[in-house]
């Protein structure tokens, strides 16, 4: 699974994407987020708010409760700032 | 028509072009967002915008099919940039062309309003005192929810 950061959530993980093999413990965005913060402490403090983050699944908007698979492109991101 | 681009662009040659050959329009509404800065904030130095590239292109091409299935259009632009911009830079254009001013004027400022809080864009300024990202405003989120419930005219 491809995962892309953007913004300050790029900033305190330390890179701007990154593979990982999804565990099989993880289903949800919401797990996923919880289980990529515990990989470092830039992880964690970009993760330490989910409140604060906004998701994307295959470049569509999407809750924290959407499923994710192996195949999928994952972004996290703060609420968009454009316009 | 959407473009996401790095380079500045000329919005009355951009509405010529767009307009050119269309005789049933009646009205064109547009909108030109530019970097501000805040007169009671330190000096903004200069404004980099980040996206995400093919998500970006795919939520205004969203936006605009939104915007043209409420309104009658005869013609829609939205061109963003992205990259680093100075204060009076133009960082968006959007173009509404109807045969009448209401569906034109109304669905600009939609468009502007929806581009805000979907598009995946962030902003980053520059000031004397560092680099900040830019907070989203929950007038924003206001502006782009009163567009759900309220039906489109025309």
């Amino acid at each position: 699974m491809e995962v892309l950061y953007f913004a300050w959530v790029r900033d305190r993980v330390g890179t701007a994407r990154e593979q990982i093999d999804l565990p099989d413990s993880v289903s949800t965005v919401g797990e996923l987020a919880h289980w990529l913060a515990s990989r470092s402490s830039g992880h964690a403090a970009a993760f330490r708010n989910c409140e604060l983050l906004r998701a994307a699944v295959n470049q569509e908007h999407v809750p924290f409760g959407h499923p994710v698979a192996a195949g999928d492109e994952v972004a996290f991101f703060p609420p968009m700032t454009g316009g | 028509m959407i473009r996401v681009q790095g380079v500045d662009f000329e919005p009355g040659a951009e509405i010529d072009k767009l307009l050119h050959g269309r005789t049933a329009v009646g009205g064109v509404a547009s909108f030109i967002g530019v970097v501000r800065e805040d007169p009671r904030g330190p000096a903004l130095r200069a404004m980099t915008l980040e996206h995400y590239p093919g998500m970006t292109e795919r939520m205004l091409a969203a936006i605009e099919q939104e915007a043209n299935r409420r309104w009658n259009l005869s013609a829609s632009l939205i061109i963003h940039r992205y990259g680093r911009m100075v204060p009076g830079d133009r960082i968006v254009l959007v173009v509404t062309a109807a045969p009448h001013r209401q569906a034109a004027l109304e669905s600009c400022q939609f468009l502007i309003d929806w581009l805000k809080t979907k598009a995946p864009f962030w902003k980053c300024e520059e000031t004397e005192e560092g680099e900040q990202w830019v907070e989203a405003q929950v007038r924003d989120d206001v502006a782009a929810a009163k567009w759900q419930t309220e039906p489109a005219a025309n």
